[in-house]
């Protein structure tokens, strides 16, 4: 029998408790030993870069300032993504008492959820809940509030120094790093940035404690972690998986049986084609280890009716529209990989032009100011890579 | 429609006059007036007293803060690519048909603006559109056509 993905239930699982018990229960406790708590469990950001939750938050506990924000980065903007929406709607409790226990943690007394403009729908329930957290907190005297800030419309805004900019009322627009925003954040105030999914793995961390978070995993990956499955599948939807599965197992599992190739990580991710299937496992890479890929959670499949060109093609429309501009490899680098591969495919360019192409790709991902430019390679160079007749003809 | 400098000052004393509150001002303009026109824009500046280029730089930076006059319902059909697998093509043909008007067209009697948008987090219910701000997802022909006759019929005020 083939191998199988391991189903996990930590993120959806009810409640068996009262609300906000656990909350509770975590104020007692030290933010030293909460932290320690989170490095053992191997909790990385969930967000897609996968930075070790309890190193950040342990460095905005030390950052000196009047006043410290805890964010939530609810800007779930990467195409194939949508397991934040899923969280903010069944399991939004767990989510908040995530943001109490990192502003106990902290010493943060100010947090927002940055909601992106396309979940705008999904406000007034939040809204409601946010005020039921406000009165537990009241409860465990835990000073502590926090409001929506809505986006309007940009994805670059999902990368946490944009994110900060857009909150602040400014064009979304990448920071320079350093400073990080553990030091200087929102209003340049030590401010922790975390996905929706980290704050309830955080929560869930306090919950079952990190022995128990760490049993989940497989090949040296750590906990689990929500996928939003689309494209060619019969079942798209939000599971929660343990980390370090295989492609191949993942697309016995979601596959239509017809499957050409996996995306996994969204447009900014790389796509996997079925010879490869076997040797690329979804989780966070060691040193060099090119046969690991993160993730947000976006796995997109793609059967053997779907023309790569035409895949590729709408990512650089996306990247193309999406790119703030700012800085010039992005801006311009877009622009030129989506008109080339049209004037390839046409013939007006030689295919050897692909080649120029692909340089111009890898001098984005060194030369560009943030994940947006440095990611385009990622998908462009994979399916180019792999799918290459396909793209000239 | 309320008076609109009311409606900026109203803003600007439920937001505030800090930079922060720059963004839900603006999408407060949106919600009443559907785009934000140079006069509004300059109003806003004036309130919170920074320059108009900022102001619109930070507008047009924002693919919901229209900067050009729009209809009362504003379509935005999801483009990005598993709606595009999914039948994108054939529910943007469907509207085109119903409502006589191409992308970035607004019908002639003011109702319905029709536009395309990048990924809006419904890839398991594909194809997807917002319409002002409501999700509708799963869509074929016949679902479009009736969720359009729904909004001539019943969303005239």
């Amino acid at each position: 029998m083939a191998s199988q993905v391991k189903r996990a239930d930590i993120i959806f699982a009810p409640y068996s408790e009262y609300p906000y018990k656990i909350l509770g229960e975590a104020l007692k406790k030290s933010p030293d030993d909460i932290i320690d708590a989170l490095i053992k469990s191997g909790l990385r950001g969930r967000g897609g870069a996968g930075f070790p939750t309890g190193l950040k938050w342990k460095f905005a506990k030390k950052a000196q300032g009047d006043e410290k924000y805890v964010v939530c980065n609810a800007d779930e903007g990467e195409p194939g993504t949508f397991k934040d929406r899923d969280i903010l709607v069944k399991v939004p409790r767990k989510m908040l008492s995530g943001m109490g226990i990192c502003a106990h943690v902290t010493g943060a007394t100010k947090g927002f959820i940055y909601l992106r403009a396309e979940y705008d729908y999904l406000k007034d329930a939040l809204q409601k809940e946010i005020d039921f957290f406000h009165q537990h907190c009241e409860k465990y005297g835990l000073d502590f509030h926090v409001e929506i800030k809505s986006g309007a419309g940009a994805y670059v805004v999902g990368e946490e120094t944009a994110l900060l900019n857009s909150a602040e009322g400014k064009r979304g627009e990448p920071r320079n790093k350093p400073p990080f925003p553990v030091t200087e954040g929102f209003l340049n105030k030590p401010t922790v940035v975390n996905n929706v999914e980290t704050f309830v793995n955080a929560m869930m961390v306090c919950r079952i404690g990190a022995e128990e978070f760490a049993k989940y995993g497989m090949r040296g990956q750590k906990g689990s972690k929500l996928f939003s499955i689309a494209g060619d599948t019969p079942k798209p939807g939000v599971y929660e998986l343990e980390l370090g599965l295989t492609v191949e197992e993942l697309v016995n599992e979601f596959g239509d049986g017809n499957t050409k190739a996996v995306q996994v990580g969204g447009v900014s991710g790389f796509c996997v084609p079925s010879a490869k299937f076997k040797e690329k496992t979804i989780g966070f890479p060691g040193k060099d280890d090119v046969n690991y890929i993160p993730t947000g959670g976006s796995i997109m499949l793609f059967n053997h009716t779907r023309s790569m060109y035409h895949v590729l093609e709408n990512y650089l429309e996306f990247f193309e529209e999406e790119s703030c501009g700012q800085c010039t490899p992005c801006r311009v680098g877009t622009q030129q990989l989506l008109k080339g591969i049209k004037a390839i495919k046409k013939g007006k360019k030689d295919p050897a032009y692909l080649d120029t192409l692909y340089k111009l790709a890898e001098t984005m991902k060194i030369t560009s100011k943030c994940g947006l430019g440095q990611s385009v390679a990622n998908s462009f160079c994979s399916i180019v890579d792999e799918f290459k007749e396909e793209i000239i003809y | 429609m309320p008076d609109t400098t009311k409606l900026i000052e109203n803003l600007v004393e439920k937001y505030g006059k800090k930079r922060e509150s720059l963004l839900p001002i603006l999408k407060g303009i949106i919600e009443e007036e559907r785009y934000l026109s140079e006069d509004r824009m300059l109003e806003v500046a004036k309130a919170l007293d920074i320059s108009g280029a900022e102001v619109y730089g930070t507008a047009s930076f924002y693919s919901f803060l229209d900067l050009k006059p729009r209809g009362k319902h504003i379509i935005r059909v999801c483009k990005t690519i598993v709606c595009d697998m999914k039948g994108k093509n054939e529910v943007l043909k469907t509207i085109k048909d119903c409502l006589g008007i191409n992308v970035g067209e607004t019908t002639s009697d003011g109702t319905f603006t029709l536009l395309q948008t990048n990924c809006i987090g419904q890839c398991d219910h594909a194809p997807a559109m917002l319409i002002d701000g409501e999700v509708y997802n799963e869509l074929n022909a016949e679902k479009v056509r009736n969720i359009i006759k729904e909004y001539k019929l019943n969303r005239q005020n």
